[in-house]
């Protein structure tokens, strides 16, 4: 009973030497970037990390601030259309179409959290998943998303005019970067001042407030946040992929990205990472079953919530006794 | 009627849940310095009164006033940064942050708003040296480093304090801080509220009439939303109208 009232597997907040596993699981990340292409197709390397980066935006939301968005894949989306508009129609070259789509769901992300951020729990999700059903429709008819068929042959181009990005291995490290800087922001964020309030937040709004905290301020701030960096994730998508499309946009890929961070670990630094990597493996390897992989999604999705709710990196920080 | 020793004041307060009135033109004063007690049986609108002073709650009807200046339409997060802040009945702590990490994002509060999440948290350690005076002053330092969750209820509350007391507010509303405590916990907890109320406004809401009768320097009694009696101890336990109410309603 005891065990099942507790509220969400969170990490435990620990005093900061005890953070030197997270230091040295960065590093380890850092290693495992330098030699997955030469492992694993890049490309595949690069959908996985583009999707961790979106979970680990996702996550910043739910596992540090508590907040359940069932709408993320509105910001995902937005970006990769103002990515590959800017890349395709204006012919902006790579280091500004993703800037500017990043931008775009930083915009959107204000907007939506300004609109939910008053709600609380089951009210917040819903209202998020409204939004981004809205946004979804108007791009379905909206003329410049291409409806079905969407933006295709993206031009990748050249990086500030020399770097060749038609070149897997080479965008890959671009791709790499940006996982890279995007994983770092949210790190120093969750171990920012910032991040402390987020936590409190988290733990007990109403007595954040009595200290004197505008908690609404705060949560609007995380929320921009981490929208703009779930847009940093689909703009980069949409070039490397040279596709955006109503997936990208579609209530699904907010569920699949609540699924990557359920089945990582909720609140843990790089649950999330992994998660991405084990669903992105998923629909790859069982591509060929067709439907089976949205069944076995679900059964992931069942199992998580019954029997491991603090998902792998979860458990395992657990066991540990250590965060990770 | 306003006395200018008054540091927190209120007018006419009136609360109305869609048709009932948990709070009924109630007319507090608030001395500066002072140890103000608010008892009255479960259900007299004790807590609903913290919430319309602390603005958690919008008053149907009535004003409030802190050092003469009307607060009735702030947020609470600005009626805290005025300097009153409030606990809860029930212990508020965050649970998996450590006790000094707890104490921390009081102290935390100094530095003006927060929102430099690219900053790392080593410019909190600054406040380290004070949390953990703050923990020793309740005599929880042995703890620091250990989650809130993990602490013993009578830890929790006495954590609880050293948050509160750690914006060093002009007036402390405590919510029932001894309820659920065992008789030495109690006894500890009295003697710190009497320990940090100097220099300082305390509005208590307590049920153990011993606390009440040992720390207070005024004491209000509520009852169905309405104030029944005003006045110290010796007379206010020997008012006929509190008894009546409080036997009528439960125990003594
Ligand atoms: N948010 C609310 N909505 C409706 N009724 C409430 C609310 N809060 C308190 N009440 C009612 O107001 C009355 C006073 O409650 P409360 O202030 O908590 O009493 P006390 O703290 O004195 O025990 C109770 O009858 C309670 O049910
Ligand atoms: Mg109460």
């Amino acid at each position: 009973m005891a065990a099942r009232s507790e509220p969400a597997p969170i990490a435990v907040a620990v005093p900061s030497d005890v953070l030197r596993h997270q230091k040295l699981g960065i590093v380890l990340l850092a290693a495992l970037l330098l030699v997955a292409p030469f492992v694993f197709y890049p490309v595949f390397v690069m959908k996985v990390l583009c999707f961790a980066l979106f979970a680990c935006a996702f996550n910043l939301l739910i596992g540090y601030v508590g907040l359940l968005s069932f709408g993320h894949a509105a910001f995902f989306g937005t970006a990769s259309y103002a990515a590959g508009h800017a890349a395709k129609v204006w012919g902006l070259p790579f280091e500004l179409a993703v800037p500017f789509a990043t931008l775009c769901s930083a915009g959107l992300g204000l907007v939506f959290g300004w609109l939910a951020i008053r709600r609380q729990g089951i009210y917040f999700a819903m209202i998020t998943l409204a939004l981004a059903q809205m946004l979804y429709f108007f791009y379905l008819q909206a003329p410049f998303t291409g409806g079905e068929d969407g933006i295709q042959a993206i031009p990748r181009g050249k990086l500030f005019g020399i770097l060749d990005l038609s070149n897997d291995l080479v965008i890959y490290w671009v791709v790499a970067a940006i996982f890279m800087g995007g994983f770092l922001l949210i790190y120093r964020t969750i171990h920012s001042p910032f991040g402390q309030v987020l936590k409190a937040i988290r733990e007990n709004e109403a007595r954040a407030i009595s200290l004197g905290y505008d908690t609404d301020r705060y949560k609007l701030v995380a929320f921009t946040l981490s929208a703009a960096l779930s847009g940093l994730a689909g703009g980069t998508k949409a070039i490397v992929f040279q596709l955006a499309s109503l997936t990208d946009v579609h209530w699904t890929m907010s569920g699949e990205v609540v699924l990557m961070a359920l089945v990582g670990g909720l609140g843990t630094v790089f649950g999330p990472v992994l998660g991405a990597a084990v669903i992105v493996s998923l629909q790859n390897y069982l591509a060929g079953l067709g439907h089976w992989v949205t069944i076995v999604q679900g059964l992931i999705f069942v199992a998580c919530v019954l029997a491991f709710r603090r998902g792998i990196v979860g458990e395992l920080a657990h066991l540990l006794k250590k965060p990770l | 009627m306003a006395g200018d020793d008054a540091i927190l004041e209120t007018e006419g307060l009136t609360k109305d849940f869609r048709g009932f009135l948990a709070v009924k033109n109630v007319n507090l004063r608030v001395r500066a310095g002072t140890i103000h007690a608010l008892i009255g049986p479960n259900g007299a609108g004790k807590t609903t009164c913290f919430n319309l002073l602390t603005k958690f709650l919008q008053p149907t009807s009535g004003r409030i006033r802190f050092k003469g200046r009307d607060i009735t339409h702030l947020r609470p997060a600005q009626v805290a940064k005025l300097g009153i802040v409030r606990s809860f009945q029930i212990s508020a702590v965050f649970s998996h942050l450590t006790a000094l990490e707890n104490v921390r994002v009081a102290l935390q509060r100094r530095r003006g708003e927060s929102f430099d999440f690219w900053r790392s948290e080593k410019v909190l350690r600054a406040y380290d040296g004070r949390a953990r005076e703050l923990l020793a002053a309740v005599g929880i330092e042995a703890m620091a480093d250990v989650p809130a969750v993990e602490l013993p209820y009578g830890q929790k509350r006495a954590l609880e304090l050293a948050t509160t007391i750690a914006l060093e507010p002009e007036v402390m509303l405590l919510d029932e801080p001894t309820s659920g405590l065992g008789r030495e916990d109690v006894g500890r907890i009295a003697a710190l509220i009497k320990e940090v109320a100097k220099g300082r406004t305390v509005l208590m809401v307590e049920h153990n009439l011993a606390v009440v009768a040992d720390l207070s320097d005024t004491i209000t009694v509520l009852a169905r939303g309405e104030v029944l009696a005003e006045g110290d101890y010796a007379r206010i336990s020997t008012d006929p109208r509190v008894r009546e109410a409080y036997i009528g309603s439960e125990e003594g």
